[in-house]
C-alpha cells in the first residue's frame, strides 16, 4: 500500500525528536482524524533553518510525510521553506494512497505554523504566511485528489 | 510468523481441505443432476446441512447455504423486513453491529422503515432496558450480534430473544464470530434467524448460511433454479459446503479443548501486557468475550503505524484506527463504548487460535513494548502528557 519510499521513512524517521528553545514551534491536527503533527524550527539571524525535529501521533504516512517535510525545509531560507507544499512532499516520497493524502496537507501545514509561531515570537510578518488552520479536518473535503 | 488475526479470517484446517479436495476433481457432478454422479455432490450438501442443524439444535431444512456471513445477514434483514412491512416498519439493532448489518440497515431506512439502534456500556454489552424500552407496537425484528468482532464482547442472546418473544417480535442474530467456537442452540436461545460464515472456523471462503426457523415465509434471496428449496438459487458451492460441514464437525470435536486454550492463552496475554506496558486499558468486558479475542488501546499511539512495525516483526494483528479501514473515523464500536478518538485509534485487536503458544504470547509482548516506546518517543501526545506529570509532581 506504501511506497518504499514511505516505508523508508515511516522505519528510519528523520529528524525525529524535539528543539529545546526553538525558534518557533507549530502543532496541527487533532486526535479525532488520528494525525498530531508537531514541528520545531531552530532558525538564525539570517533567516535560515538550521535544524528541524518533528514528533507525530498518527499513521505510517503522517510520520513518513512529517520526516520528508523536515528533510525538505532543513538548511534552506524561510522563503524557500514557504515553497515546500504537500506535492512536494509526497512527490518526495513516490505518492502517497489517496486516503492518506491529507497527511502531506498537514506537514505543510505543521511548517507553516511553526513559522507562524517563529513570526510572532520575533514581531515580524512573513510575506505570504497565512495564519495556520489549527484543525484542518474541516477542509478535509476538498482534499482533490 | 504469529498470525493472531483469526477474527478476520482463519486457516482452512488440513482436514477441511482434504474433505473439500474430491469435489473440484472427481466428483464434479451438479447436485441437481438425476445420474449418481449428481447424487453423490447432493449426499455431500446435505450431510453438511445436518452436521450444522446439529450443532446449532436445528432442523436441516432450516439451514439455507449462502455465498458467506455477509449475504446472511443481508438476506436475513432484508427479507424479515419485507415479509412484516404489513405488520410495522420498525426494527431494533445496536451500534456495535458489524458492518453487513449496519449498512443493510441504513439502506432499509432509505426504503422507510424505522431503525432503533441501542447502545452497550462500558464493556460493549448491549443495555437491555433500552432495548426494551426501544419496543414499539410497530417493531418487527430485533437485530443483535452474538459476539462482537472487535471487541469479542458476549451479548445476553438468551435474554433478547426472551424480549422479542415474549412480544412477538422475530429475532436475528449474526453469530459469524461465535459460530463453531461457542454452543449455540437456537431453541434454547429463542433465535428465528442466525447468519453465520465458514472462514471464521477454519473453513473456506465464499461460504456460510443463514438459518432460518420453520414456518417463518421470508422470500427467496437470490432469484433463479431450485436449489436450497427455491428460497437461494443458484448451483450449490459444494466443494465449500462440503468443507464448511466439515470445518464445524472438527470445531465440535475440539471445542471444550479449544475454549480451554484459548481462554488461558487470552489471560495470560491481557495479563502480561497490563503488567509490562503503562497507559493502556482492555476493551470489552473482562470474561465475557469469546475465548481468542484481546483488545487493547495504548495511549498516545495510532494503530496503523503500530499493525505495520508488528508486521515487521511477524506479528499479525489488526486495529480499530480510522486509517487501516480507509475511514477517517475510528471503529463505531470503540466509539460506542465510550472510548475518546485518541484510544480508539489507538487500538489493537490480537485474536487468537488454539494452536496458538505460550512462547508466541511472550514474544508478542516483547514486540508491543518495544513498538509502543518507540511511537511514544515520537508521539506529541505523549510529550504534552509527561510535561504534565513532571509539573504535576516537581512543579518544573
Amino acid at each position: 500500500m506504501y511506497s518504499e519510499k514511505v516505508m523508508d521513512h515511516f522505519q528510519n524517521p528523520r529528524n525525529m525528536g524535539e528543539i529545546e528553545d526553538a525558534s518557533g514551534v507549530g502543532t496541527v491536527g487533532n486526535a479525532k482524524c488520528g494525525d498530531i503533527m508537531r514541528i520545531f524550527l531552530d532558525i538564525d539571524e539570517d533567516g535560515i533553518i538550521r535544524d528541524v525535529k518533528f514528533k507525530t501521533f498518527g499513521c505510517g504516512a503522517a510520520v513518513a510525510t512529517s520526516s520528508m517535510a523536515t528533510e525538505l525545509v532543513k538548511g534552506k531560507s524561510i522563503r524557500e521553506a514557504l515553497q515546500v507544499t504537500n506535492k512536494a512532499v509526497m512527490e518526495a516520497l513516490d505518492g502517497l494512497p489517496p486516503v492518506k493524502v491529507h497527511c502531506s496537507l498537514l506537514a505543510e501545514e505543521a511548517i507553516h505554523a511553526a513559522l507562524w509561531d517563529y513570526a510572532e515570537k520575533n514581531g515580524i510578518t512573513i510575506e505570504g504566511l497565512e495564519k495556520p488552520k489549527s484543525d484542518i479536518s474541516e477542509h478535509e473535503e476538498e482534499i482533490v485528489y | 510468523m504469529i498470525y493472531l488475526d483469526n477474527a478476520a479470517t482463519t486457516r482452512t484446517a488440513p482436514e477441511v481441505v482434504e474433505a473439500m479436495l474430491p469435489f473440484f476433481s472427481e466428483n464434479y457432478g451438479n447436485a441437481s443432476s438425476i445420474y449418481s454422479l449428481g447424487s453423490v455432490s447432493k449426499k455431500a450438501v446435505n450431510q453438511a446441512r445436518r452436521i450444522l442443524a446439529d450443532y446449532l439444535g436445528a432442523k436441516p431444512e432450516e439451514i439455507y447455504f449462502t455465498a458467506g456471513g455477509t449475504e446472511a445477514d443481508n438476506w436475513a434483514l432484508k427479507a424479515a423486513a419485507e415479509a412484516y412491512a404489513n405488520k410495522g416498519k420498525h426494527i431494533i439493532t445496536t451500534r456495535i453491529e458489524h458492518h453487513a448489518v449496519l449498512h443493510t440497515c441504513e439502506y432499509l431506512e432509505k426504503q422507510g422503515y424505522e431503525v432503533t439502534y441501542v447502545g452497550v456500556d462500558e464493556n460493549g454489552i448491549v443495555k437491555l432496558q433500552e432495548l426494551e424500552e426501544a419496543i414499539r407496537p410497530d417493531t418487527i425484528l430485533i437485530s443483535v450480534m452474538y459476539a462482537n468482532n472487535e471487541i469479542g464482547t458476549l451479548q445476553p442472546i438468551r435474554e433478547v430473544g426472551q424480549i422479542a418473544h415474549e412480544r412477538g417480535i422475530l429475532f436475528h442474530t449474526d453469530a459469524v464470530q461465535a459460530f463453531g467456537q461457542l454452543p449455540i442452540n437456537v431453541d434454547e436461545l429463542h433465535i428465528d434467524l442466525l447468519s453465520a460464515s465458514a472462514h471464521k472456523v477454519n473453513g473456506p471462503k465464499g461460504v456460510g448460511c443463514l438459518y432460518i426457523r420453520s414456518g417463518l415465509k421470508l422470500r427467496s434471496f437470490i432469484h433463479g433454479g431450485a436449489q436450497e428449496r427455491s428460497r437461494r438459487a443458484g448451483t450449490e458451492n459444494v466443494p465449500g459446503i462440503v468443507g464448511f460441514g466439515r470445518a464445524i464437525e472438527r470445531a465440535v470435536d475440539i471445542m471444550p479443548e479449544k475454549i480451554r486454550k484459548e481462554t488461558m492463552l487470552r489471560d495470560y496475554l491481557i495479563e502480561q501486557i497490563y503488567e509490562k506496558i503503562p497507559y493502556c486499558r482492555l476493551n470489552g468486558d473482562r470474561t465475557r468475550r469469546l475465548p481468542g479475542n484481546v483488545n487493547f488501546s495504548f495511549q498516545f499511539i495510532e494503530g496503523e503505524s503500530l499493525l505495520i512495525l508488528l508486521d515487521m516483526k511477524g506479528v499479525c494483528g489488526s486495529s480499530g484506527s480510522a486509517c487501516t479501514s480507509g475511514a477517517l473515523d475510528p471503529s463505531h464500536v470503540l466509539l460506542a463504548i465510550g472510548l475518546s478518538h485518541e484510544l480508539a485509534h489507538g487500538s489493537l485487536r490480537l485474536t487468537l487460535s488454539e494452536e496458538n503458544t505460550k512462547e508466541e504470547m511472550d514474544t508478542v509482548v516483547t514486540a508491543i513494548k518495544e513498538i509502543v516506546e518507540r511511537l511514544r518517543a515520537m508521539s506529541p501526545l505523549y510529550e504534552d502528557f509527561m510535561k504534565k506529570q513532571r509539573l504535576a509532581y516537581t512543579g518544573k
